[in-house]
């Protein structure tokens, strides 16, 4: 990897997910040098687990699909995964980066034939999937993973299973000697597009999420949906695989509470609508879902969408936060338990399956930035002067969804355009 | 004063600004944003004729007297629940004691009701000696129902009066004038003056 040429004209961008990909892509498709750290052996990072986006309900591999070609086809893009950006010094036009790169144990001869995969037998949680099932040590992240090559998992390295990998391999790709290393990158701006991440379930005690095994998490139910994923495309309940036809959702699930996320998570509802849709197209007229809302925050274009789901007469609309779970031991169901407020009636109802709209938090800690950063009470980043060359893009500046991500990366991309023309004397 | 601010003023009628006057923590009543928490969490909530969420949109809705002789913020236990999961940090429990407590003051509140029966029993016990004589206290709630009730209640206790006696924790001695702090009057003195001020402060309240 010490072959990668970075000056001070070269932009830096933290993270190969969607807002990372794009002002990638917008940035070096106008001849700026750019480099991708990505932490996981892929980009695309958690479009990639989406099943549908909304309000179209179109797939996002798609998409994905041409983005992944323009940075492949891209000679100024460089992307170097299963990397983190560990220290970063210096002010705008002139950064220093410490990137440290963990061995994939598997190099460029890969051609995903996946005999190593066949070869060895230990498993491991797959986190693609949210843990939800196992993948082999020797693994594809999924199907379309770009770049297209398997990677040995760190945990099998030393065992039988990692020699059989080697031996399974014809083409001499898998190096059970990579070691890993750091490196030191110039870079004229840094883009920090390191996006966000589920706010942890276990924290809102009385949804229950630890203990009721058919409480899971809104981005659980989308994995669900994947055809490859770990049901096989199924909609089921996790407890004893029986299908979930009446399914809940509940939303603000860590949002907008004081004792939990403070600031609303904006996808969420969108997102509980769109999977409302996921029920009905598995089960047709027999689905029953019910949300359960505070407000539905809906805005602008995405009404007509709510529109549309509110017509649909096998989905019921709750105006109450949901106040406790309680789990049904005769049959595995959760019941709902709370007051609603549109004649403060006292419920009890049974479901096959909770879902819960789980707010976006950043993935990065406030405290572990590798630079003096101005980020706000919630710890994503603010636009300030003071962070000079760096520039947020996409959900570490705000809960977005995706749409909104990608305008604000390519915004994110200008600004980091702006500095390293001023290096080059391009600009005033 | 813009038309935005004017509509503002509109909505905030008068009861809702009474409150927010008057009412301990009333200030908090328009930061509830009906998400009915409070209503679902309360361990009593089934036996309140309006839960606290509802409440907060009576007032708002400027229901003054429905809300101010309603039974129901009598019936919080003040057991914290509802304030902990109240995504908005409201402070419910003071809310409903704050709104019993007006309502109390302008003698509203519903014939027999045994909270606040028992709440001006307790006080006026706290006053004569500055201390609460539970002796005292304890027996003016088992008699409250008259005389023949009271005795068997007190033969039903029994064992538990003794029992206490025995470890010290009540004395027979309380039934005769009993025990208080150093010097009533300036507690009285305090009080007075903390009651002078509250009067005025509600009285000057619309004028």
């Amino acid at each position: 990897m010490s072959d990668i040429v970075a000056t001070n004209q070269t932009i830096l961008v933290v993270g190969g997910g969607i807002s990372g990909m794009t002002a990638a892509i917008e940035a070096a498709e106008v001849g700026k040098q750019v480099i991708v750290i990505e932490k996981r052996p892929f980009i695309g990072g958690r479009v990639s687990q989406l099943y549908k986006y909304f309000p179209k309900l179109c797939f996002p591999t798609c998409g994905l699909e041409i983005n992944q070609r323009r940075i492949n086809a891209n000679k100024n893009i460089t992307v170097v995964t299963m990397a983190e950006v560990t220290g970063l010094v210096g002010e705008a036009g002139n950064y220093t980066a410490s990137v440290k790169i963990s061995p994939r144990y598997v190099n460029s001869n890969c051609t995903a034939c996946g005999a190593c995969g066949d070869a060895v037998e230990s498993e491991f949680d797959n986190e693609f999937n949210y843990n939800m099932d196992k993948r082999k040590g020797a693994y594809l992240p999924y199907n379309l993973a770009q770049p297209q090559r398997y990677v040995i998992d760190p945990q099998m390295i030393g065992t039988d299973d990692a020699q059989k990998a080697k031996d399974a391999c014809k083409f001499n790709a898998v190096d059970l000697d990579m070691q890993e290393e750091t490196i030191e990158l110039k870079a004229g701006a840094v883009i920090y597009a390191t996006g966000w991440r589920p706010y942890d379930a276990n924290k809102i005690q009385p949804y229950g999420y630890d203990r009721i095994k058919n409480v899971i998490t809104s981005v659980e139910f989308e994995r669900m949906m994947d055809p490859f994923g770990p049901t096989g495309g199924k909609l089921v309940r996790p407890s004893d695989g029986a299908e979930a036809k009446k399914v809940a959702f509940i939303q603000c699930a860590g949002s907008r509470d004081r004792n939990y996320l403070k600031h609303c998570s904006r996808i969420c509802c969108m997102a509980s609508l769109k999977q409302s849709t996921y029920v009905s197209e598995k089960y047709g007229d027999d689905a029953e879902v019910s949300i359960y809302y505070i407000d539905i925050r809906a805005i602008d274009r995405f009404d007509d969408f709510y529109q549309k789901v509110q017509d649909d007469k096998n989905v019921t609309f709750i105006k109450s936060k949901v106040a406790s779970i309680v789990e049904n031991k005769a049959n595995g169901n959760p019941t709902l338990h709370g007051v609603d407020t549109e004649g403060y009636n006292r419920y009890a109802n049974e479901h096959d399956l909770v879902v819960l709209a789980v707010g976006m938090e950043p993935s990065v800690d406030k405290d572990t930035f590798p630079i003096e950063i101005k980020v706000n009470d919630e710890g994503f980043i603010e636009h300030d002067e003071a962070n000079g060359g760096v520039f947020a893009a996409g959900c570490s500046s705000d809960a977005l969804d995706v749409n909104r991500a990608v305008q604000h990366a390519t915004a994110a991309a200008l600004r980091a355009i702006q500095v390293v023309n001023r290096v080059a004397k391009a600009e005033g | 004063m813009s038309t935005n601010t004017g509509m503002v003023e509109k909505y905030r009628n008068n009861f809702l600004k009474e409150v927010e006057a008057n009412v301990e923590e009333g200030e908090w009543v328009k930061m509830c944003m009906q998400c009915g928490v409070c209503a679902g969490s309360c361990p009593l909530g089934s036996h309140w004729a309006h839960p606290p969420q509802e409440i907060f949109m009576m007032i708002r809705a400027g229901k003054r007297d429905e809300v101010l002789t309603s039974d129901s913020m009598w019936m919080c236990t003040s057991c914290y629940n509802c304030i902990v999961r109240c995504p908005r940090e409201l402070p419910i429990t003071h809310i409903m004691h704050g709104l019993a407590n007006y309502a109390k003051r302008l003698g509203l509140t519903p014939k027999s009701q045994p909270t606040a029966w028992f709440s001006q029993v307790f006080w006026d016990n706290m006053m004569k000696k500055g201390r609460v004589n539970e002796l005292k206290l304890g027996l003016s709630l088992y008699f409250k129902d008259g005389l023949v009730s009271g005795i068997k209640e007190s033969i039903k206790h029994q064992k538990l009066g003794m029992n206490m006696m025995k470890a010290k924790r009540m004395s027979i001695a309380e039934l005769f004038g009993g025990h208080g702090v150093k010097d009533i009057s300036d507690l009285q003195k305090i009080i007075k003056k903390a009651e002078e001020i509250e009067n005025a402060r509600i009285e000057s309240y619309g004028k």
